[in-house]
């Protein structure tokens, strides 16, 4: 099905982003740039409590104040029924849903939403809000997911009982859910080990750290009919999530979805779209809310921290024997950690007969967490990528050759049971391994810093779902591609650059547009690495169909059969007469007077997913005094099916290592007794900066996939699963010592120094 | 309501005058008064410099400025880089090296940027990071951003 190589014009070269220049200039619309006549402001009022009963709420001091113009709080939505309603990537509980927004009769984490106000300035809002009085009965709380597995454990949400138990109970408990996935002889597994390792690990919450805030503005119009714009991962996921949290149809609502400054999986589930609908509903005025930094991180996003176990042996020969892993995610304030991602994906880069793996869904008074990039699989392969890199030392393989041992290929079962298709694992090891850094001396000691290596390797999905796309021909031969996918990292580019190819065209003379939910066939949210893989196919579909309408027009125009006329390189000829051919500019002349306009389109949910792994190597110097990791280099090999823009693949595996190296040595939620996010800044809850990394080199590997029509793969995901594993593994090859615990702060590491002593 | 306050200032080389009250920082002025929304909101404490700015050339967070502190001062945001249509060498370089993602960063390092080459002409790889060490992207790992300000210096 993947065309040859050979054939692509466009497809793999690096044009300039269409969207490039608004974007350079400033020009280009994000959501807190909307105004409107009119526009009021909205703020929301959280909780200070981590676990609370909310007794009262009396609004009528802030409604005094001039300027405010309404308050909403749950009492305003309607009180759902719990379900599972899918949407995406994750499916999602209205009632949980609502209760986010909007806490209804408690609280259940610092920074949980409990009212909204509108005031004709962002400041009065602000300070109106605070008038809000609340009273709450303070309940004891849940700091961790060891913790609120425990008998004795406060409850969180009476109704939850274990989903998945062995033995079904009427218990209350705060763990959700959880799952196991096994097969072979575990004991025999283990007996037939030359070496077995068993270590614990612990991984703390952290934040997407996009750049923009969450941010909403709606408006509400007497007809019922409403819009909202939005920076969202999804305009039609946003759009149905607010439907059912409103109880009011979707199609009553357009969102318009507005340039997204960042979302890493943290911009799928709605915070303030709803709210700001009732609040426009309630003062017949548009309502703009944008939230403060504080805001993002006490309330929205992070992902789960967790609590792993894991045991694994492996034979003399470095043949994995046996692996048994368990793993307790932190859900926050509702059911849904990624803990089955976390499960699936951890083993899965190796052909491994006896396995178990144990998965617990666990309610924490924090936030409820939302997808961050390959969900729950940077945890997991934390705990397993390091034992992994364990018994490779302890039985003198080097580790890229103790992965090749082990490795998936073509056929291999995934720890979930399917059998992976056309993958290009071992290909990652082998450009590791040939890569100009590993080759290259591992950096020695000097000036007192320890210096080491480390590698590890990661495996992540693509998601499929629904995509939707038109290809409309312009009347001088060019071409706009429109979309419903949210463009976050260039993905109007690999859209316009596949249209182009399908019709000869340039990659300039493709204008890409992103368009709202009244303007295009439903489209599912941008997540999943899904974007270029299913709506590129949509596109790609969709140019074809252009493609056969334009042939059918030359045919008309020469009046001959259309079997007879063939396109290629964007120019139409006829196999019957040789001397006739038509450039697309020529044809669409012609348009008009053959039939009007030529529009393609295309609606898939494709399933040929493409299965994307990834090995990283780094090298990391210590500063065995203070703690201090310095990454000195970072060459992250994977394989991306086909690149369509280079530059923005190599741009999602640099973004993506960066993210990861964060999470491994700097990022943590940090919560003290009571339960009070004590580092909702960016100041304390510290991301890298530019100054904290080198240039971080990437090998695309391409092993087209077969279920898509130029082979693309996922490619956004995956790079973010191995760095903490490997820049653990590069810790210990420098100090001997193995880090259990993420983030490996300076603190954690210089305490790990002073107890090798 | 505090009374607005008239400011003179100049704002992209043109002598620009605005009403804010006492409370409203530059950033809010700039966006909400002036309609200058190419300068992003990241973090309001001035750890994420995306609401950079050029004030008298100097790189500055504007959310840590008031808005009345423009007064006489020459302002630089990023819709003053480019020279009509012609991009800044800055900019060109951030779309040939693919610099920007989601792009809601891109404004404060371009302008952060400038004030460096303005400064130092010819950085090494660790001034250009040492000097947009102030400004965060979640989405590139700073990579090309580097690459494209040395680009940017070499050809200037």
């Amino acid at each position: 099905m993947a065309q040859q190589e050979a054939k692509f014009k466009v497809i793999g070269t690096r044009p300039i982003r269409h969207d490039g220049v608004d974007k350079v200039t400033g020009r280009a619309q994000y959501g807190a740039d909307i105004d409107l006549p009119g526009l009021l402001h909205g703020k929301v009022l959280r909780s200070p409590h981590a676990h609370a009963r909310i007794k009262s709420i009396d609004a009528s001091a802030a409604l005094a104040v001039p300027g405010v113009k309404a308050v909403i709080t749950s009492a305003d939505l309607p009180e759902l029924p719990s379900g599972v309603v899918p949407m995406g990537e994750l499916p999602m509980n209205p009632r949980y849903l609502s209760m986010n927004v909007l806490a209804r009769g408690k609280v259940l984490y610092d920074g949980h939403a409990v009212a909204a106000i509108a005031a004709t300035n962002p400041h009065i809002a602000e300070e109106a809000a605070k008038l809000i009085k609340v009273d709450y009965e303070v309940l004891p709380h849940n700091a961790n997911v060891v913790d609120a597995m425990k008998d004795d454990a406060p409850i969180m949400l009476p109704e939850v009982r274990t989903s998945g138990a062995a033995e079904k109970t009427d218990k209350e408990t705060n763990t959700a859910s959880q799952l196991r996935f096994a097969r072979g002889d575990l004991d025999a597994g283990f007996a037939a080990a030359e070496v077995v390792i068993e270590r614990e690990f612990d991984t703390a919450m952290v934040h997407q750290g996009y750049i923009e805030p969450h941010n909403a503005v709606a408006q509400y119009n007497a007809d019922g009919r409403s819009t909202i714009w939005v920076s969202t991962q999804g305009a039609f996921t946003a759009r149905d999530q607010t439907a059912m949290i409103l109880d009011i149809p979707a199609s009553s609502m357009k969102v318009v979805p507005a340039e997204i400054g960042g979302g890493f999986g943290g911009k799928i589930s709605v915070y303030l779209e709803p709210l700001a609908l009732v609040l426009s509903k309630k003062t017949g005025k548009p309502v703009k809310m944008v939230m403060t930094r504080g805001e993002v991180l006490r309330a929205t996003g992070p992902t789960s921290g967790s609590h792993i176990k894991v045991k694994m042996g492996a034979s003399k020969d470095g043949k994995i024997t046996a692996a048994q892993i368990w793993m307790a995610y932190e859900a926050g304030a509702f059911p849904g950690a990624p803990v089955g991602a976390g499960c699936m994906t951890v083993l899965a880069p190796y052909d491994l007969e006896n396995l178990q793996i144990d998965g617990f869904d666990v309610l924490v008074n924090k936030p409820k967490t939302a997808a961050y990039r390959a969900p729950g699989s940077s945890n997991s392969s934390f705990a397993g990528e390091s034992v992994i890199d364990e018994l490779a030392e302890k039985l003198g393989f080097d580790p890229i050759e103790f992965r090749r041992i082990n490795g998936a290929k073509e056929g291999t079962a995934q720890p979930a049971g399917p059998q992976f298709g056309v993958i290009g694992f071992m290909e990652t090891l082998d450009a590791a391994q040939n890569s100009d850094h590993y080759k290259s001396p591992k950096p020695a000691a000097s000036d007192g810093k320890l210096r080491g290596r480390g590698v590890a390797s990661g495996f992540w999905f693509n998601a499929g779902f629904q995509s939707s796309a038109t290809v409309n021909m312009n009347s001088d031969g060019t071409a706009n591609v429109v979309t419903g996918s949210t463009d976050i990292g260039g993905s109007r580019a690999s859209c316009a650059m596949i249209a182009a190819e399908v019709l000869g065209l340039k990659a300039e003379e493709v204008n890409p547009v992103v368009a709202d939910t009244d303007s295009i066939g439903h489209t599912d949210m941008t997540g999943g690495s899904r974007v270029t893989f299913a709506t590129g196919t949509a596109v790609y579909e969709a140019a074809q169909d252009v493609v056969n309408q334009l042939k059918e027009r030359a045919a008309k125009s020469w009046k001959v059969d259309v079997k007879e006329v063939v396109f290629q390189d964007g120019v139409v000829s006829c196999t019957s007469n040789g001397h006739e051919s038509m450039n697309l500019k020529e044809l669409a002349k012609k348009l008009p007077q053959t039939g009007g306009p030529v529009s393609g389109r295309a609606q898939v949910n494709p399933r040929g997913v493409g299965p994307a792994f990834a090995t990283h190597v780094v090298d990391v110097e210590v500063d065995p005094e203070t703690g201090k990791v310095d990454i000195l280099r970072y060459t992250a090999t994977q394989d991306v099916g086909k690149a369509i823009h280079p530059s923005y693949v190599e741009g999602q595996i640099q973004g993506a290592v960066a993210q990861g190296i964060g999470w491994g040595l700097n990022e943590e939620y940090f919560y003290d007794d009571k339960g009070t996010l004590r580092n909702s800044g960016f100041l304390d809850y510290r991301m890298p900066t530019c100054l904290d990394l080198p240039m971080i080199e990437t090998i695309l590997i391409e092993v087209p996939n077969p279920g898509h029509p130029v082979g693309v793969r996922g490619v956004g995901e995956v790079p973010i699963i191995p760095p903490p594993a490997a820049v653990a593994n590069a810790i210990h090859n420098a100090l001997g010592v193995r880090m259990a615990e993420l983030p490996m702060s300076p603190g954690k590491i210089a305490k790990a120094v002073m107890e090798q002593k | 309501m505090a009374r607005k306050v008239h400011v003179q200032t100049t704002l992209n080389g043109e002598a620009a005058e605005f009403l804010c009250e006492p409370r409203q920082s530059l950033l809010e002025v700039l966006r909400d008064e002036m309609g200058f929304t190419g300068t992003k909101e990241g973090c309001l404490t001035g750890d994420c410099g995306a609401c950079s700015v050029l004030i008298n050339g100097r790189a500055s967070c504007s959310c840590l400025v008031f808005g009345v502190e423009a007064e006489g001062q020459e302002l630089t945001t990023v819709e003053g880089l480019a020279d009509g249509d012609k991009l800044h060498p800055l900019q060109q370089k951030f779309l040939e090296h693919a610099s920007l993602q989601c792009g809601i960063c891109t404004p404060g390092f371009l302008v952060t940027a400038k004030a460096l080459l303005d400064r130092n002409p010819n950085p090494t790889e660790h001034e250009v990071r040492y000097a947009l060490a102030g400004n965060l992207c979640r989405c590139t790992g700073y990579d090309k951003i580097v690459r494209a300000v040395l680009d940017a210096a070499s050809v200037m």
